[in-house]
């Protein structure tokens, strides 16, 4: 039988959606937040300047976190304007 | 039937969250594009006592937004202006206004008297000086922000031990800040919609009604009208960065985000600025940003405008840069730098908003 793959969907908002010229991104394979970032900067090198916070599941996480299948990550970068 | 009958007859709402809005007094800081629409609806809404500062004057590029102000009031402070409008529309509730920019030394001072702040300013520098006060102070922080079709609002520090501003960034942008409205422009919309939904926030923090978002963050996207909404965590990083007193926040410089090599203070520009009158000082701000220096010879280079290296800046040996808060020039003097080998090039702590600018 063929293995279940462990995929998640990754969000991404302001300068980091503009970064990586996209919005979302579907992933497969990444067990916790330290990879999930290691690919990001691998793939999207712009986002090593830039600061960001993790949500896994609609929570913001520190540190390394693990990623459950089927979460879905948000990329939240600080806003300064008003 | 008073003016506030509509709203009291509001099922859930009534009476006496009214009279909790009538014995609120909120601190509103920035009477920008977002401070416009949360200045506009706690009065109306009937806040008892408010307070707006903003140190800026208005310029006419801030028309599409900040839409308390019209052609009569470009040039004059911001606070005022908003202050003076208050006024003349209700006459029941309490408006003051201070008309200066916030800085490690007084931030304590304007913030202290009242219930509530409302973040509506336009930089990480003041972001999170408001912050780390309201931290110290045990102010609930009603926080908002825009970059280019996006809003984020968020309610920090509502009970002891609740999420703040560094919990989500411990540390401010260091290189390659995020850029603001100035450079990136924006629809008035944006802050319309992000600093009313802000203004609905204080109102339900004050009386209760509906849950406000504490310990959560909205994004909202404009353009495709989607928000997300996530809860926040305490960051075990977080609370070293926080000055452990008002003492020590009062001296922390606030302004030199990171420790750059190339940041300098007034007193040492205008220093190596007499001594030697080759080197040159260069306003890299847009030509609509407020207040113009006048009392010291300058050049200005905005950033939009793509770097023209001219024979006073090849013939300098230093080259001092400065903008509104010290981000975008300390940005500039790095780019430069790749540019022009061999030159000290600086740039000037906390920009034309630091105390010390030379502006008198």
């Amino acid at each position: 039988m063929e293995k279940v793959k462990h995929q998640i969907k990754v969000l991404a908002f302001g300068m980091v959606a503009e970064r990586m010229q996209t919005a979302t991104l579907e992933l497969e394979g990444i067990p916790n937040t330290d990879v999930l970032k290691g690919y990001l900067y691998q793939q999207f090198p712009q986002l090593e300047d830039i600061r960001f916070s993790i949500s896994v599941n609609r929570q913001v996480v520190t540190g390394n976190h693990a990623i459950p299948a089927d979460a879905e990550i948000a990329l939240l970068p600080p806003f300064s304007g008003g | 039937m008073n003016r506030f009958s509509r709203q009291i007859i509001l099922p859930g709402f009534g009476g006496e969250a009214q009279m909790k809005l009538q014995a609120a007094k909120v601190l509103i800081i920035g009477a920008g594009g977002l401070g416009c629409p949360n200045i506009l609806y706690l009065a109306a809404a009937g806040i008892g006592h408010i307070c707006i500062v903003d140190g800026d004057n208005v310029s006419e590029s801030n028309l599409n937004r900040q839409v308390i102000f019209g052609e009569a009031e470009i040039g004059i402070n911001k606070a005022q202006a908003a202050a003076h409008y208050l006024k003349s529309k209700y006459s029941d509730i309490k408006i003051q206004y201070v008309p200066e920019f916030l800085t490690p030394d007084n931030v304590a001072t304007f913030i202290s008297p009242y219930d509530i702040v409302v973040d509506g300013t336009d930089n990480f520098t003041t972001r999170y000086l408001v912050n780390d006060a309201c931290v110290l102070l045990g102010k609930p922080l009603v926080f908002a922000a825009i970059y280019q079709n996006e809003g984020q609002v968020a309610v920090f520090n509502a009970t002891s031990g609740a999420v703040n501003y560094r919990d989500l960034y411990p540390e401010p942008p260091k290189e390659n800040e995020i850029p603001n409205c100035s450079e990136t422009g924006v629809l008035g919309v944006l802050p319309g919609i992000i600093g009313t939904m802000q203004a609905a926030e204080t109102i339900k923090l004050i009386t209760g009604y509906g849950k406000p978002l504490v310990d959560k963050m909205l994004y909202y996207n404009l353009l495709s009208h989607q928000t997300y909404e996530m809860a926040l965590s305490k960051n075990p990083d977080a609370h070293r960065h926080i000055p452990k007193d008002l003492e020590e926040l009062a001296t922390r410089n606030y302004a030199a985000l990171c420790d750059a090599e190339e940041a300098v203070s007034w007193k040492d520009a205008l220093k190596g600025l007499e001594i030697n009158p080759k080197n040159v000082l260069i306003d890299v701000r847009e030509p609509h940003e407020m207040p113009r220096l006048t009392k010291w010879k300058h050049m200005n280079l905005p950033l939009s405008t793509s770097s023209i290296i001219t024979p006073e800046i090849e013939n300098a040996e230093s080259i001092y840069l400065f903008c509104q808060t010290g981000i975008r020039s300390l940005r500039m003097a790095r780019d430069l730098k790749k540019e022009l080998s061999g030159k000290n090039i600086y740039s000037v702590i906390g920009g034309i908003e630091s105390p010390d600018a030379p502006l008198n």
